[in-house]
């Protein structure tokens, strides 16, 4: 919601584009088969369609509006995240425009209970958190997407029916000039939390509603404080509320505040009353010069999935598979992390160097995340919003002693944002005993200084890699046909010693940064045999 | 103690004020507060937590 008096995307800092709708010659094709139709051009479906373009792959990405997204929405990019930007190529403007971030404080009554720091050093690439407005997110991968040939952006052209057939679907989409249906090998569902494809499936998410809702609003002001998230518990302008404060670029500072019990929501969201609660939270951070109300809307915490992410050829990504509460910034995050696994994962199976099986571990690995984010923040929701009598207690008891005590303050800090584990995994092999440190497979690739560059620089983009140390295994490996691509790092150094190591071990990195498997004594047999059975190739 | 262990011990004393009510939870509370004493090597360490616990008081 914006000012009254300012359209729905006058925003004071962005631009909107305006897209058309296919005109003229470009309608000739539009009833043609595709191998890969993708529903929503939000940031996790235009993620898609970047990383099958990067496999070779063509797609065609539709999308009922004429522009981005409205209002800044998801504003915390995290490390993972952007390593994959950064895989896709596309992770320099981001770094340009957004703010990084490892601190966080919390205050309890106004005064400081805690600060935390989230992990960092000089051997990693990306600081933990990069604060970011949704549009300059969708506005930087449609930069990416405009240059890529192999990606068709039909504006204006929303999905209004599916049905699955033997082969594929068939998706029937309306446009200005009318409506038209054409066949897909496989769609990718990115149509967000109001889904369109889940609701002509008959799908449903399943979970729960926590109690609590929360107001966001962004304000652009002059104001001088470091980029560090602040959470407010029982501020005085909000005595039974968690108050959240982060700064975004262009002077825009998020301020989001949990509404009491006995606030009426729809009255809540008045633009007076919005103005009169930010004006609080302001006057409570010590803000006293001018500020301009730009764009808010309300939220509630929800825990909600699929239990299959996938339907035959329909896979779900994004919100349209989950929607997650917003305190553990994971929402994007995590439908990032889930087209970059579908996109070379489906890309793999379509230029034949995998096996179809492959596409099976994608709900397994990707729920399987989701999950993680729900026990997250549910622990986050339990000390934002108490939901009972003894939360309260503890609650307020740990805070109150935080004054005093460090320890009690750490139980407010939020831990997030550490990539999840795909342990379970059908496209993971079993870990070698052999190792005391480094990730296990499943787990992301850690980072690590490598010469003048960093570890994740040397990784193939869009393909399996092997990062070994022994330069005699790295030819053995290249000589053999259908091996991935090596990087052979020196040894000892740090990166082996932060990999836990030996001068004949070596990790296979699959095209997603999550180690597909680890030898402390690896064979380019070994090698291979591993990589066709993560491909669920049939030799 | 981790911090996640503190972290179980905030959990189990949240959900057992709940599991104890409609009793009231300094009762409950109470109890836990003398077996934990209990647990500790005298008293003295008791009552330095009793006397710290008495002066983070939150009320306004
Ligand atoms: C008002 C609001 C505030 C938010 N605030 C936060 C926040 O503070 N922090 C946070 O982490 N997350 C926030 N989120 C969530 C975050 O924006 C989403 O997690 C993220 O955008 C998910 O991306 P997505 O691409 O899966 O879905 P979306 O961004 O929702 O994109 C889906 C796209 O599909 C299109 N579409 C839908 N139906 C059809 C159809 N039938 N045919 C064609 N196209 C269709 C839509 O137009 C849209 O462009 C917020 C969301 C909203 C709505």
């Amino acid at each position: 919601m914006r000012p009254a008096g300012r359209a729905d995307t006058a925003s004071l800092y962005f631009t909107y584009p305006q897209f058309e709708a296919p005109k003229g010659a470009a309608r000739a094709g539009l009833a043609r088969d595709v191998a890969v139709a993708i529903v929503g051009a939000g940031p996790v479906g235009m993620v898609a369609a970047l990383t099958l373009a990067q496999q070779g792959i063509a797609s065609v990405l539709i999308e009922a509006k004429d522009s981005f997204n409205d209002g800044s929405r998801a504003i915390c990019i995290a490390r993972q995240s952007y390593a994959i930007l950064d895989c896709l190529g596309v992770v320099a403007p981001f770094l340009e425009k957004s703010l990084g971030w490892t601190t966080g404080r919390s205050f309890y009554r106004g005064q400081q209970i805690l600060e935390f720091h989230m992990p960092d050093g000089p051997e990693e690439k990306f600081r933990p958190m990069y604060n970011l407005e949704q549009q300059f997110i969708e506005a930087y991968l449609w930069q990416a997407i405009e240059a890529t040939p192999l990606i068709e952006t039909r504006w204006r052209s929303r999905l209004e029916g599916i049905e699955i057939g033997d082969s594929g679907a068939r998706l029937t989409v309306a446009d200005p000039e009318g409506s038209y249906s054409f066949h897909a090998d496989w769609v990718l569902a990115a149509d967000g939390a109001r889904s369109a494809v889940r609701s002509q499936l008959g799908l449903r998410l399943q979970g729960r509603n926590f109690e609590g809702r929360y107001v966001i609003a962004d304000v652009q002001m002059d104001h001088d404080y470091p980029t560090i998230r602040r959470a407010l518990f029982a501020p005085a302008c909000r005595p039974g509320a968690t108050v959240l404060i982060h700064r975004q670029p262009d002077n825009i500072w998020r301020i989001d505040y949990q509404l009491g019990d006995d606030e009426d929501p729809a009255e809540a969201v008045r633009e007076e009353v919005v103005r009169d609660s930010v004006a609080a939270v302001l006057a409570e951070i010590g803000h006293t010069g001018p500020w301009e109300l730009e764009w808010w809307s309300i939220y509630s915490a929800n825990t909600l999935a699929l239990d299959d992410y996938r339907k035959g050829p329909v896979i779900f990504i994004g919100d349209s598979a989950h929607i997650v509460p917003i305190f553990g910034v994971r929402g994007l995050n995590n439908g990032i992390a889930d087209a970059h696994n579908i996109g070379w994962k489906l890309g793999h199976v379509l230029t034949g160097k995998a096996g179809a099986a492959l596409i099976d571990s994608y709900t397994p690995e990707r729920r399987g995340a989701t999950l993680d984010v729900f026990a997250n923040a549910s622990k986050s929701a339990r000390f934002m919003t108490p939901p009972t009598r003894g939360w309260q207690i503890l609650r307020d008891a740990a805070l109150g002693l935080a004054l005093t005590h460090p320890f009690a303050g750490e139980l407010a800090n939020p831990r997030q944002m550490t990539p999840f584990t795909y342990a379970e995994s059908p496209a993971v092999l079993p870990d070698d005993a052999g190792f005391a440190a480094g990730p296990a497979p499943g787990a992301a690739m850690i980072e690590a200084r490598v010469g003048a560059g960093f570890l994740s620089d040397r990784l193939a983009r869009g393909g399996f890699t092997l990062v070994c140390f022994d330069p005699t295994l790295a030819r053995a490996v290249e000589a053999l046909p259908g091996t991935p691509a090596v990087a052979c790092l020196p040894w000892p150094s740090a990166a082996a010693d932060r990999l836990g190591a030996g001068h004949g071990a070596a990790y296979l990195v699959r095209p997603d940064l999550h180690v597909g498997a680890r030898w402390q004594a690896a064979t380019a047999e070994a090698v291979r045999t591993a990589l066709d059975n993560l491909c669920f190739r049939e030799v | 103690m981790t911090p996640h262990e503190i972290e179980q011990v905030y959990e189990a004393l949240a959900e057992g004020i709940d599991r104890a009510a409609p009793e009231a939870p300094e009762l409950y509370l109470a109890r836990a507060c003398l077996l934990l004493a209990r647990a500790l090597p005298s008293a003295e360490a008791a009552l330095a937590a009793i006397a710290a616990a008495g002066m983070t008081s939150t009320a306004d």
